[in-house]
């Protein structure tokens, strides 16, 4: 049974800037269902960030939610307070940041950051203390006892981001958002990073949503991904399916451009010429025409839809539709 | 932690050195007899001739800073020219009074500018904002001796809220007549203080942590205090520490004007008689508590600050 913990329908969020709205996202839909682990990939700028901070609403204060909902749990979280927003946090929805080097507060111990963010547990200090110790040890920190009169600065970059994901599963949360987690960091511990990751999804039984540009992580790690380019879902699917069969012209230069998929020697690294539309001027028709060698004359001014071709595939390009392409 | 305090002293040690030998050399370079300015046209040669041997001028310049140094040393300073005193005893004498006009400044202006500052900065472009902004730079660009005469006319001469001169007897009277001389001299600083904590507030606030601690439901609350205020306090330690030493010449005007006792009005007087021995003891007084106060932000700023510690 597919038990959906986060839905997002039709989401839109403006950023209001000098030069006019940002239309920042648009029309995003997608789901997550509990334990499942989903991918976000695209470009820089494409999106990804505004939508993990309108989950945790944790946005700049220009930005406006113009429509669509996110529920959590079935509720709703676009309405919601900031004090019924500030008990999700941390709580029922936990994040892993990017940067692993500035994610901690410079000046407190890990063990005080960690035994701050228990705040709404009734536990004693010394409770607390041990359970920071117990999670420590459990994404692999050797001696966390002893490491949690330590500050930030006396761990690797590598270290760090697994005491960030040791404070966001602290809580047990039904949702774990990894934003670009392993960016950062070397090849090495990359890897390290996401096998650490796939355990601890097994171990705590938590949904996660997992932003990456890198395909060959999203592959590895993810159930289902999630396709964005310029603000917009573009495709979503299994993650097999996606890989094997793209059915976006978009996601297809996407998976052509992954190092990790040329196979002949090369000169010049591939890449997909022209550039993301500006997001204050959106241009009619399909966001990716300028840059797609497929585009047809409807393309130039008609949206296309986001159509699911089978089961658990949706594609958003013309060139999936028969009665127009043909 | 030791190791890193007991390494701050000795630099500070070594500053206050440096700093008296300059000054020793600096005094000797003033052209002029110093003995003919001291006694005057009309002293016998005689009585020139003992001067000039207590002080040692006689000797060369190196002799002297060796003697300087070896009286120093045993904790003397010299005598007072004029009454023979010892100058080590007016000058500790009168220190007490300009440490209290200053840390009374310091402590009522850092509080209320980093409260200031801290508000403005959580509530940013808001009319307080603003109304502090604009308040901050007013108190700024007001000088020290001009608020002193003000509020000596306004709190003292119409309204007779507080005394006009003079320190006073014993601890409530003491502290009756500090109000209007640390309200002079400190006035500009909380202005100055403001504006540093808002801006380096809102620096910090911006930072990856706080949208991290934010992101585990901490209260706004809590943010501020124990996990930005923390870190946006260090720049204004340093200046703090500082800014002793520009509070060291304030004093100089609040206690002329006020007519209090202390070191600033000391050196101004023995100046305007020549009497350099009180002039080098109080001068190596002040540059001592300069240099210390310096010394004493970066440990304060160490303790606050684990980057600070291991990084020397």
């Amino acid at each position: 049974m597919s038990d959906t913990l986060l839905q997002i329908d039709n989401l839109g969020v403006d950023y209001e800037t000098a030069r006019g709205d940002l239309k920042a996202l648009r029309d995003i839909t997608f789901d997550v269902n509990r334990g499942e682990i989903v991918g976000i990939v695209g470009e820089s700028g494409c999106g990804k960030s505004t939508l993990i901070s309108s989950i945790l609403r944790l946005t700049a204060p220009n930005t406006r939610f113009r429509q669509g909902e996110i529920r959590f749990k079935g509720q709703d979280l676009l309405p919601l307070s900031e004090r019924r927003m500030r008990a999700l946090r941390g709580e029922d929805i936990s994040i892993v940041f990017q940067d692993p080097m500035q994610t901690h507060n410079p000046v407190l111990t890990i063990g005080q950051q960690m035994l701050d963010i228990q705040h709404r547990s009734k536990a004693s200090k010394a409770e607390k203390r041990a359970r920071a110790a117990k999670m420590l040890g459990a994404v692999g920190i050797p001696d966390p006892e002893a490491r949690l009169d330590q500050f930030p600065h006396e761990f690797s970059g590598g270290m760090r981001q697994r005491i960030a994901i040791a404070m966001a599963l602290m809580s047990e949360p039904d949702l774990l958002i990894a934003d670009e987690p392993t960016t950062a960091l070397d090849a090495t511990l990359e890897v390290q990073i996401i096998e650490r990751l796939q355990e601890l999804q097994q171990q705590f039984d938590c949904a996660i949503l997992f932003i990456s540009h890198h395909l060959g992580v999203i592959a590895e790690l993810c159930d289902r991904v999630v396709v964005m380019y310029a603000g917009a879902v573009i495709e979503s699917g299994d993650v097999r399916e996606i890989f094997h069969n793209p059915k976006h012209p978009y996601t297809r230069r996407l998976i052509d451009c992954d190092p990790g998929h040329i196979k002949t020697r090369a000169r010049v690294l591939p890449t997909i010429p022209g550039e993301v539309p500006d997001l204050a001027n959106l241009p009619e028709g399909c966001i990716f025409r300028d840059r797609c060698d497929q585009a047809l004359p409807c393309c130039a001014h008609q949206v296309p839809p986001l159509t699911q071709l089978q089961e658990g595939h949706r594609a958003a390009c013309w060139l999936n539709h028969e009665e127009v392409s043909a | 932690m030791l190791q890193y305090a007991l390494r701050r002293f000795a630099l500070a040690v070594l500053i206050v050195l440096v700093a008296v030998t300059a000054m020793f050399l600096m005094i000797r370079a003033v052209p002029g007899d110093p003995v003919q300015i001291m006694l005057g046209p009309r002293a016998t040669p005689e009585l020139q001739a003992r001067l000039t041997a207590e002080l040692a001028l006689d000797q060369p310049i190196w002799r002297q800073l060796v003697i300087f140094y070896g009286n120093l040393l045993q904790g003397d300073l010299g005598t007072d020219v004029f009454s023979g005193r010892s100058v080590t005893n007016i000058v500790f004498q009168q220190l007490p009074h300009t440490l209290s006009l200053i840390f009374a400044s310091i402590l009522w202006s850092a509080a209320l500018g980093i409260g200031l500052g801290a508000y403005a900065a959580a509530h940013p472009n808001t009319l307080i904002d603003r109304m502090t902004a604009a308040i901050s730079v007013a108190f700024v660009a007001a000088p020290a001796f001009v608020v002193a005469l003000l509020s000596l006319l306004i709190f003292a001469v119409n309204l007779k809220w507080f005394p006009a001169i003079g320190v006073g007897e014993g601890i409530w009277d003491k502290l009756d007549h500090l109000v209007l001389p640390a309200f002079a001299i400190g006035l500009s600083w909380v202005g100055y203080v403001a504006r540093l904590v808002r801006a380096s507030m809102l620096e910090v606030m911006g930072e990856n942590h706080i949208r991290t601690a934010r992101a585990f439901g901490i209260s706004e609350g809590r943010i501020v205090l124990s996990y930005a205020l923390r870190i946006a306090i260090l720049p204004v330690v340093t200046v703090i520490g500082v800014g002793m030493g520009f509070l060291l010449s304030s004093a100089v005007f609040a206690e002329i004007v006020f007519a209090r006792p202390g070191l600033g009005k000391l050196v101004i007087d023995s100046i305007t008689t020549r009497n350099y021995p009180i002039v080098m003891g109080s001068v190596l007084v002040s540059t001592t508590l300069f240099v210390v106060s310096t010394a004493l932000a970066d440990l304060i700023n160490a303790w606050l600050d684990p980057r600070a510690r291991s990084e020397n």
